[in-house]
């Protein structure tokens, strides 16, 4: 499902095989087992997380909810908060190398990380909740609320538009964007051995991203009812 | 003060008459009226675009209307302020995505009106937008404020609110104020028609856009009491 590997002080979290790299129970663990490795590690650095095949992530696995909506839903959206908050709450930089199509909760994860690169060619940005009239949970809501820009929070979310590359960095989602995946792959290892070289302390750092996105945290661990407003916003 | 027509699944409301489309309890009931209806129908089309005729699109709260009387001042002004969130919650309340085609200036409240709308689309010859309140004086309530800061990027919120900074269509643009700019009013108009169609073809659930649009805008929506379903206390209570 997933392969964790590491370079100098870079870990490199790989999702497998040609698949749209759904989340389910199984598919978190392993990632989060990942993670915890990377936190647990002393000499850890930074974070590349990237994908083989086309998709970086197509998000949570709605075959997996509809054997059984009423558990699976409930179930699948905690583990997925989760998932998000171990990310947040790595004490290194990330790094989200997007070597194809993201979309739903795959995009969340990609903006979970403190930046992004993505490929070029053949890769979309999207949130499809609105076209398949899908409801977004208070905390994801906070995770995507976090990271992007009014105006492209306004498409993203309430447009939901498919944004290539070219316009996922125009509109701010993305930082940089390159020709091809070993391209993209290779650009995110070197800034990530950058970003280690600093020698940041991971106290600090981690401190300092709670700081920079106030709340998010807060958000995917209170676990609440997804869909209860109003939400008094400290974002 | 406005018109509502229905046009290729699309309704469109007009500020219309002579002046500055000054907002006041008149004006703001026959918008709340029209707006009730849009949403009433919001089924059966796939947009709502307000736009204006003339010079203004609209400079935002009546004043002379406020101070008519020196007696009645400050319950005018009372009154007023809180019709006025009232018109601002039912654009955010809208069942449909909604478009303001800004064909002249907005000013103060005008502005903020236009931007409780989802998109704003802005002629490039005529008018600008400014937030006056700074230049004359007048503080902003926090509900009404949370509108502003939602849809005003924080790089620009000072020379925004601080600066009462006179924002040119480009200079709007530029700044993330509004989405497109065109030539003259009919242009702008039909660029708004022409993304109210495109979105009509998308099928989108209304429920879903509306749930979406307040867990875009929490703080807006805690501050101004938004509501799904059943009227917000606000717009009951007068």
């Amino acid at each position: 499902m997933c392969n964790l590997e590491k370079r100098g002080r870079v870990y490199i979290l790989t999702l497998l095989g040609d698949g749209d790299h759904r989340f389910n129970p199984s598919t978190i663990d392993a990632i989060s087992a990942a993670l915890k490795e990377v936190q647990d590690s002393p000499d850890a650095g930074a974070l590349v997380t990237t994908n083989q095949g086309r998709y970086f992530s197509n998000g949570l696995d709605l075959q997996w909810i509809s054997q059984n909506p009423d558990a699976h839903l409930s179930t699948i959206r905690i583990k997925f908060e989760n998932l998000l908050a171990s990310f947040i709450r790595l004490r290194v930089p990330t790094i989200a190398a997007i070597c194809g199509h993201a979309a739903a909760g795959g995009f969340i994860v990609a903006l979970a990380h403190d930046y992004r690169f993505m490929r070029g060619d053949r890769s979309v940005l999207y949130m499809s909740e609105l076209d398949i009239g899908m409801k977004l949970p208070r905390s994801l809501m906070a995770v995507i609320r976090s990271k992007l820009l009014p105006g492209t929070l306004r498409d993203v979310v309430l447009g939901a538009r498919k944004f290539s590359a070219q316009m996922a960095l125009e509109g701010g989602i993305v930082d940089s964007v390159y020709a091809d995946s070993p391209q993209t792959l290779e650009a995110a290892v070197s800034e990530a051995q950058k970003l280690a070289g600093r020698g940041w302390k991971k106290e600090i750092y981690s401190e300092l991203r709670l700081g920079a996105f106030p709340g998010v945290l807060e958000e995917l661990d209170a676990h609440r009812d997804p869909y209860l407003f109003p939400v008094s916003s400290k974002l | 003060m406005c018109s509502l027509e229905k046009r290729d699944g699309v309704f469109i409301l007009t500020l219309s008459g002579e002046g500055e489309h000054r907002l006041n309890p008149a004006s703001i009931d026959s918008i709340l009226s029209a707006l009730a209806h849009v949403n009433e129908n919001a089924h059966l089309v796939s947009a709502l675009i307000t736009t204006n005729d003339g010079k203004f699109f609209s400079n935002g709260l009546d004043l002379q209307w406020v101070s008519e009387f020196s007696s009645s001042r400050e319950s005018r002004s009372q009154i007023l302020g809180l019709k006025y969130a009232q018109l601002l919650v039912a654009v955010m309340e809208l069942k449909l995505p909604s478009i303001a085609a800004v064909c002249g200036h907005a000013s103060a409240g005008g502005f903020i009106f236009a931007l409780a709308h989802d998109y704003r689309f802005m002629r490039r010859d005529r008018g600008f937008l400014y937030m006056s309140e700074v230049d004359v004086g007048i503080s902003i309530p926090p509900s009404i404020m949370s509108i502003i800061r939602s849809k005003v990027g924080s790089r620009h919120l000072t020379e925004v609110l601080l600066g009462g900074r006179k924002y040119t269509a480009p200079m709007a643009f530029k700044a993330g104020i509004v989405d497109s700019v065109h030539e003259n009013s009919g242009e702008t108009l039909q660029a708004a028609m022409d993304a109210s169609v495109k979105m009509g073809k998308r099928n989108w659930n209304k429920e879903a856009y509306l749930q979406l649009r307040f867990s875009l805008f929490p703080e807006v929506t805690e501050k101004l009491g938004l509501r799904l379903k059943g009227r917000s206390p606000l717009l009951s209570s007068l």
